[in-house]
């Protein structure tokens, strides 16, 4: 531990610093790459929508008895139907009616397909002369929903963007912010894609969940940007090297909060891709957590770069990086010019071949 | 510093009061399990069919109204979808959600309408129908005031006749114009006087002057110096520019009365007090504050496009996810926390302690408010809704790690704990106030624009943050700084989490507190 708190004390201090802001056609070629991927594989193997959003089947199987009308033989159907194979029936929704009758909602399949599954049911029932009754049921989640969704996305982001820019009193920091989240939804479509997860509401909530997200760890490093660089005249840094210690400084919290809030989701996710077939909690522990895991990353590689190229064509910020560099040259030039401590009182001697202090401990 | 001494141990107080509060309501409700969604005990599904043969549109247009009815106030999370292009299917969390087939029927047709006769009020109503009627047609289109007023001076004798041939009460179906703002109509208002004696008032109403659709907002109020409630209706430009002309020519004449009927029948008749109404009106009765809320849902949500059959069948289904899922879950939730617990001890040492006591408070304050909300805003605790709530968990503990790593920065910078305690809370205040509103705002906008699941997980989400930052401001920073007199904290000890070696620093601290 207390390596690595030493870590957390140079980073804090400068003393070690990850240049994540330097190397801008590195980090832009990297997160290009996974932003690349995310949309070929969405493009390859499109998103599997669910019941919710094409609509499907309906089977009823009335005039049962009261156990076969209970709950742990609506699970046994449940596994019956998921484990005939078909994508389209490897979710479906099965639940009790009056104690008397079952109903089991799956997408659509072929006549063929559909054969199959109704003998899975009645196999699962034990009785393979009960009355099967289909119908067709719309899908719940239709183009309304999705409409009401997209302008509630709209309207957050115009709110987001002026509140950020009305906070930082920076527009450049809003555009940034806005960024890392377009990267952050991007790569968790292309993991739900690439996993052919159907999409289901839970999915689309935790998809949601995620711009709240994204945007709040991006603000968390940008306050400490803007702390940072409030007074660049002072701290003799250029911008760019304001913004990288700011990032530094914060990384320690950022891997603690990523740590934090990945736990119980891996845990989630872990267990419910484990044990349960599917589920809603899976399609929501997911999103949630490449989402979650996108915005940590963005937060520190991706949202302050971006704003430190936004930045660099101001003349303030020009001004600074002249003189960061002419100080630099200085130093060069002048060795002892820029070794003058700053002496103050109770200040600890060291001891020259230990490093250690003296005295004290 | 000129402010009053801070006092930690009075805010730990004062919030612990307000835990307790808030568990004395929920004891008053007398209900410890939050309610339950659809998928986790089942609910209630109720098949309505379509009479006739309406087109897909029609009918999704009807299953978006219904949709709204019922998830348009609280968090219902209610399923609607069409079944076999006839049947609208609705399926509410809770057994005993019967009550709701009322509003998801009900057609909501509103009209507000003028009296041509009337054998209720004296004066030119009463006896204009004793006469034949006018034998000229004079056509009155919904909607058009100057043809509704001209039309109740000179009723024509079809209707006239009708007027005449009823009584009230009107037994048996009902007409088919009643449904039919385009047309007058004659109906009866059911009137009971104190003694419980009931008697009836008839008119001839014109066609509907101000319909439904006029509408741009029906909200239930409570009367000003007075119990009773009522739905104040606020009307679109158009509307209210007719609705400007009637109350102007009733007003003139004697402070006439109209009619607003709700589906054919006259819930209100008011007499009009002023010239200028025309923008603002409302709807009284003897209604409790579920009747007006119920009445304001169904106006604002319009009326159906399709008439549905009047008998409805509702059954009880089970739970959609099997059983194990949700213990699946919060075991699963329960290892993660478990985890992250372990974590927080592991890295933060004594200061762990703090993350552990402000988690388990959170826990206990949202449980608390689910249990409220379940009670008095119909809030379904749903499984993405618990994972929400878990997911909280991983931002509560973020609000702690900035202001840790604040006063750890505070400290490398040279400060004693407790004076980094205090400057470290300035600065990790602002930054946790900036990220809530962003992340507030992201709750909001979700139960804005949402429906269903969506909204009630957006609702755990607003709810979960605004606990974590009444945590963070009146539990955890008053417990800092009230352990920060302990010398076990303040004393750099090895176990408290803020020793020069967790640090990583060497440097001996001015004024010696090393």
């Amino acid at each position: 531990m207390g390596k690595f708190s030493r870590i957390g004390n140079d980073l804090y201090n400068g003393k070690r610093s990850i240049d994540f802001v330097g190397r801008r056609t590195l980090w832009y070629v990297i997160t290009g790459l996974i932003v690349g991927v995310a949309l070929l594989s969405v493009i390859v193997k499109p998103l599997h929508f669910g019941i919710e959003f094409t609509g499907g089947t309906e089977y009823r199987i009335s005039d049962l008895s009261s156990a076969q009308a209970s709950q742990s033989s609506a699970d046994e159907v449940r596994a019956a139907v998921a484990d005939t194979g078909f994508p389209e029936a490897a979710s479906p929704t099965v639940t009790t009616v009056n104690n008397d009758a079952l109903l089991v909602q799956i997408e659509n399949l072929s006549t063929e397909e559909s054969k199959t599954v109704q003998e899975a049911i009645l196999a699962a029932l034990g009785d393979d002369q009960l009355q099967v009754s289909q119908s067709d049921v719309s899908a719940s989640w239709g183009q309304e929903v999705a409409q009401r969704a997209g302008l509630g996305v709209l309207v957050f982001l115009i709110i987001v963007v002026l509140f950020i820019w009305s906070y930082f009193r920076e527009w450049k920091m809003s555009v940034a912010a806005i960024v890392a989240l377009i990267h952050d939804i991007v790569i968790t479509i292309g993991v739900y894609a690439a996993s052919g997860f159907p999409v289901t509401p839970a999915a689309v909530t935790g998809l949601l969940a995620i711009l709240g997200f994204s945007l709040y760890d991006t603000v968390v490093v940008f306050d400490k940007i803007r702390e940072n660089t409030a007074e660049m005249s002072k701290t003799r840094l250029s911008y760019a090297d304001a913004t990288n210690l700011a990032v530094n400084q914060t990384l320690v919290r950022s891997v603690n909060t990523g740590i934090v809030a990945l736990i119980p989701l891996g845990a989630i996710l872990f267990v419910s891709a484990a044990m349960l077939g599917s589920s809603s909690l899976k399609d929501l522990a997911l999103s949630q957590f490449v989402g979650m895991a996108a915005g940590v990353f963005s937060s520190v590689f991706v949202a302050p770069r971006v704003l430190v190229h936004m930045k660099s064509g101001e003349t303030a910020v020009i001004q600074a990086d002249r003189r960061a560099k002419a100080r630099a040259r200085n130093r060069a030039a002048d060795p002892y010019a820029a070794v003058v401590p700053e002496y103050r009182e109770n200040m600890p001697v060291y001891d020259e071949k230990s490093g250690r202090p003296e005295g004290r401990r | 510093m000129a402010q009053p001494k801070y006092r930690p141990g009075r805010n730990l107080l004062a919030f612990l009061l307000g835990l307790g509060v808030l568990f004395g309501l929920v004891a008053l409700a007398g209900n410890w399990k939050p309610a339950l969604g659809l998928d986790l005990q089942g609910g209630t599904r109720i098949t309505l069919t379509a009479i006739g043969n309406p087109s897909a549109s029609q009918l999704d247009e009807a299953r978006q109204i219904i949709d709204n009815r019922v998830n348009g106030s609280g968090v219902n999370e209610a399923d609607v979808f069409i079944q076999s292009g006839r049947h609208v299917v609705v399926e509410i969390p809770g057994e005993s959600r019967r009550d709701l087939i009322d509003v998801v029927q009900r057609q909501a047709r509103l009209g507000m309408r003028v009296i041509a006769c009337s054998d209720a009020t004296g004066g030119a109503a009463a006896t204009r129908c004793s006469g034949p009627g006018a034998t000229k047609e004079v056509p009155t289109p919904a909607g058009d005031a100057d043809k509704a007023l001209a039309w109740r001076e000179a009723p024509t004798a079809e209707w006239v006749a009708k007027y005449n041939a009823a009584t009230c009460p009107i037994t048996g179906e009902l007409p088919e114009e009643n449904d039919d703002p385009a047309k007058p109509l004659v109906t009866c208002q059911e009137i009971e006087d104190p003694t419980g004696q009931k008697t009836y008032a008839k008119y001839l109403l014109t066609a509907a002057v101000v319909e439904g659709s006029d509408l741009n907002k029906a909200e239930a109020g409570q009367e000003p110096n007075a119990v009773d409630w009522l739905v104040e209706i606020r009307l679109k430009d158009a509307g209210a520019k007719e609705f400007g002309k009637v109350s102007a020519a009733l007003n003139a004449n004697n402070q006439e009365q109209f009619a607003i009927v709700l589906d054919g029948a006259p819930i209100s008749v008011p007499s009009m007090q002023s010239g200028s109404l025309s923008r603002v009106s409302s709807i009284t009765g003897n209604m409790g504050q579920a009747e007006a809320t119920e009445l304001a849902t169904s106006l604002k949500y319009g009326a159906l496009p399709v008439a549905f059959d009047k008998e409805t069948n509702a059954e009880t289904v089970g739970p959609s996810l099997a059983g194990d899922q949700l213990t699946a879950g919060l075991i699963a939730g329960g290892i993660g926390l478990g985890l992250v617990m372990l974590f927080c001890l592991v890295y933060y040492r004594g200061l762990g302690i703090v993350v552990l006591a402000s988690l388990a408070v959170a826990a206990i304050a949202t449980y608390g408010m689910v249990l409220l909300l379940s009670e008095t805003a119909g809030f379904t605790l749903t499984l993405p809704g618990i994972a929400g709530l878990i997911i909280a968990v991983g931002v509560t503990a973020d609000s702690f790690i900035i202001f840790f790593e604040r006063i750890r920065d505070e400290m490398r910078d040279g400060k004693s704990m407790r004076v980094a305690v205090e400057s470290g809370w300035v600065r990790a205040k602002r930054t946790r106030i900036a990220a809530s509103v962003v992340s507030l705002l992201s709750a909001f906008i979700l139960y804005i624009f949402a429906t269903g699941v969506v909204k009630g997980f957006g609702f755990a989400l607003g709810l979960s943050t605004v606990i974590d930052l009444a945590v963070l401001f009146w539990f955890t920073k008053p417990l800092v700084s009230w352990l920060a007199h302990y010398k076990f904290f303040n004393g750099g000890g090895r176990m408290s989490g803020l020793s020069t070696e967790t640090l990583g620093t060497d440097l001996v601290t001015a004024g010696g507190k090393a």
